[in-house]
């Protein structure tokens, strides 16, 4: 009797030790490795830009670029009050002179003062996700047709093969005179610098997305396409019902891919095409040549980075809602 | 029952070849079989001799190249719910639930001949028949093999077919929960009166369950060898028929078609596996 009580107290311990010893695993690996990675990056980062001078001054260091990421924030903040304070001003100006005349029409001249650092992501996000998302939109449904049918693959197969490959850059100019030629408005919804950014980012995202999503569909258990056959299902059910489900995780690690890609091509093209957003925002300050540069392309380089691991988290965390595999682990 | 003229499913000269990188594999030739209405038929053979091959024309999943299948005197040329297939490997869609499996037949089958709260009694009604109603809202992923495999055969019955088709369905289940879903399917066969096509390599469960026991010869150009007619009365009870006279009678009729007359020629290492199963009345 007491020897098993002992015996039971000794696998109770040896339980809870276990599961402590796995609880600081989990410690170890979620929080303190990634910390000490971090810090002796930040050490050997900090030691080489003290020994490296360019012509714009030393390389900046961790302290300097966390100064200037400062510096960016106030920036930002002080030009959003100036265009508020010209809006009130206009406001004013606006009812003195309707007061004065009833019979006149009020403009509102928009503001146009530098675009600040924010401005630039905000623009760049919302390029990014543009491109991505008609690129989707056509690479998912045309991978789903060359996935089910082999002479739509036949036929397609070697124009993905040959775009797949080419640098986006090599289509800016071309989607440039495109944009300018066809694109003519009076009133136009959309700035021709937006539509080129977002194109080329478009021709880059399709090839990952409509690749995968054409393996994917291909790959589908024969078991499962009989049971389509043997119910009889239409075209339309049998592509909701069973392919679409069975090429879920295929079809978002194109999106993923397709994702990250589009991210570093946009901030590219935008460079190259002096096009608004991070990449031009990283160009200016290039060429603009203070000693503050370095440090502000460094929170650019930094920023970048941050916004394209979010983006991958977020696509992730839609998969997870989407697909029915709760257990399959997510990378 | 059984008499050869009431034909419900006829195959006629049924053959059918491949085509492989060494020119045209025929599989099958001048297969024919006449079954009847309520019929439960076993084939049975050695792996690799046909016998999926002529499921999947009946089911209509493979094309005969010669002869053809005729149910209810018209021509079997596609797939149709009215010859539903029991798949080997279950084949549930592992996205969705037992229910929502089940539902998916039901709904293609029966839509606009029943209302929705017709369809979800129905759907229940067959997870009861298999006794899977306790786990109804659990996927495949989350249910044993067994309890797969019963969802499988739900789902089939639910689509009131004509014919039943089974490929192998207990092959991968361990014998206790094969002895227990081969009493299932005799209740239910029992009940409902299907005309039931099984495919299996256990000769005890095909003497067991079946009305006819069709022995196919091997491939290639593997046709029907002997039909062998178990006239033994259902209730079938496994217990009592083990000491029956009669039951060994047929048993050993299908092994000795099986191990005699259509006696595989293997390579030596595959022989030795073969002779391990046969102590097991299995047919490698
Ligand atoms: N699609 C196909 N193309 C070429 N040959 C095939 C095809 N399907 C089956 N065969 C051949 O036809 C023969 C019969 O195959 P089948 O699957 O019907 O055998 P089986 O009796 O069901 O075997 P098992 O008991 O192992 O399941 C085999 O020799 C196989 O190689
Ligand atoms: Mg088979």
């Amino acid at each position: 009797m007491l020897k098993t009580a002992n015996l039971s107290k000794v696998t109770v311990l040896e339980i809870k030790t276990a599961v402590n010893t796995d609880f600081a695993k989990k410690i170890n690996n979620l929080l303190l490795l990634p910390l000490i990675g971090l810090a002796v990056f930040m050490f050997l980062w900090h030691v080489a830009a003290k020994n490296i001078d360019t012509s714009l001054g030393q390389f900046p260091g961790p302290a300097q670029v966390l100064e200037q990421a400062h510096t960016l924030v106030d920036a930002h903040f002080v030009e959003r009050e100036k265009a508020d304070a010209f809006y009130l001003r206009q406001e004013e100006r606006n009812a003195a002179r309707l007061a004065q005349d009833p019979t006149y029409e009020a403009k509102i001249r928009p503001y146009t003062g530098k675009p600040t650092f924010f401005d630039q992501i905000w623009t760049s996000l919302y390029t990014v996700m543009v491109g991505f998302i008609i690129a989707s939109l056509i690479a998912v449904p045309l991978g789903i047709l060359c996935g089910l049918s082999q002479p739509a693959y036949a036929a397609i197969n070697p124009l993905i093969q040959l775009f797949k490959p080419v640098s986006p850059l090599a289509w800016l100019p071309l989607v440039t005179m495109v944009v300018s030629a066809l694109y003519v408005s009076d009133d136009p919804l959309f700035s021709k610098s937006f539509l080129t950014s977002a194109f080329t980012v478009s021709l880059c995202c399709l090839w990952p997305t409509l690749v995968n999503t054409a393996v994917g569909v291909s790959g589908i258990n024969q078991d499962l396409l009989n049971v389509s056959k043997v119910l009889t299902l239409s075209k339309w059910s049998h592509i909701r019902k069973i392919v679409l489900p069975s090429s879920i995780p295929m079809i978002f690690t194109g999106l993923r891919l397709s994702l990250g890609i589009g991210w570093m091509v946009l901030i590219a093209a935008e460079m190259l095409a002096q096009n608004p957003g991070l990449g031009k925002f990283v160009w200016d300050e290039f060429q603009n040549g203070s000693s503050d540069s370095l440090a502000r392309i460094m929170v650019a380089v930094l920023v970048i980075g941050m916004i394209g691991f979010i983006l991958d988290r977020l696509m992730l965390t839609i998969q997870g809602y989407v697909s029915w595999d709760k257990s399959a682990v997510l990378r | 029952m059984n008499t050869l003229t009431d034909k419900h499913l006829e195959l006629t000269q049924v053959g059918i070849e491949f085509p492989t990188p060494k020119g045209p594999f025929c599989a099958l030739k001048e297969v024919n079989l006449k079954i009847a209405k309520g019929e439960f038929i076993s084939l049975i053979g050695h792996s690799g001799c046909g016998k999926s091959t002529v499921l999947n024309i009946v089911a209509g999943l493979h094309q005969a190249t010669q002869g053809g299948v005729l149910l209810d005197n018209k021509e079997v040329n596609q797939p149709g719910p009215e010859r539903a297939v029991v798949f080997q490997n279950h084949s549930l869609l592992p996205w969705l639930t037992a229910y929502q499996n089940v539902e998916l037949a039901v709904k293609q089958v029966f839509q606009g001949k029943m209302n929705k709260a017709e369809m979800k009694d129905w759907i229940n009604h067959n997870l009861e028949l298999v006794h899977m109603t306790h786990a109804a809202d659990k996927r495949p992923d989350e249910i044993s093999g067994g309890m797969k495999q019963r969802v499988g055969i739900a789902r089939a019955l639910a689509m009131q077919p004509k014919i039943l088709l089974m490929d192998e369905p207990f092959g991968a289940l361990d014998a206790l929960t094969r002895a227990h879903l081969q009493d299932s399917l005799m209740e239910i066969h029992a009940d409902l009166g299907n005309t039931v096509i099984m495919i299996t390599h256990d000769v005890d469960e095909a003497v067991l369950l079946s009305d006819r026991i069709v022995m196919m010869t091997n491939g290639p150009s593997a046709t029907v060898g002997e039909i062998l007619n178990v006239d033994l009365a259902r209730p079938r009870d496994r217990l009592a028929l083990a000491d029956q006279p009669e039951y060994n009678h047929y048993r050993h009729q299908v092994l000795k078609f099986l191990y005699e007359k259509q006696r595989k020629i293997e390579p030596v290492s595959a022989k030795k596996k073969s002779q391990l199963k046969s102590g097991d009345n299995q047919v490698a």
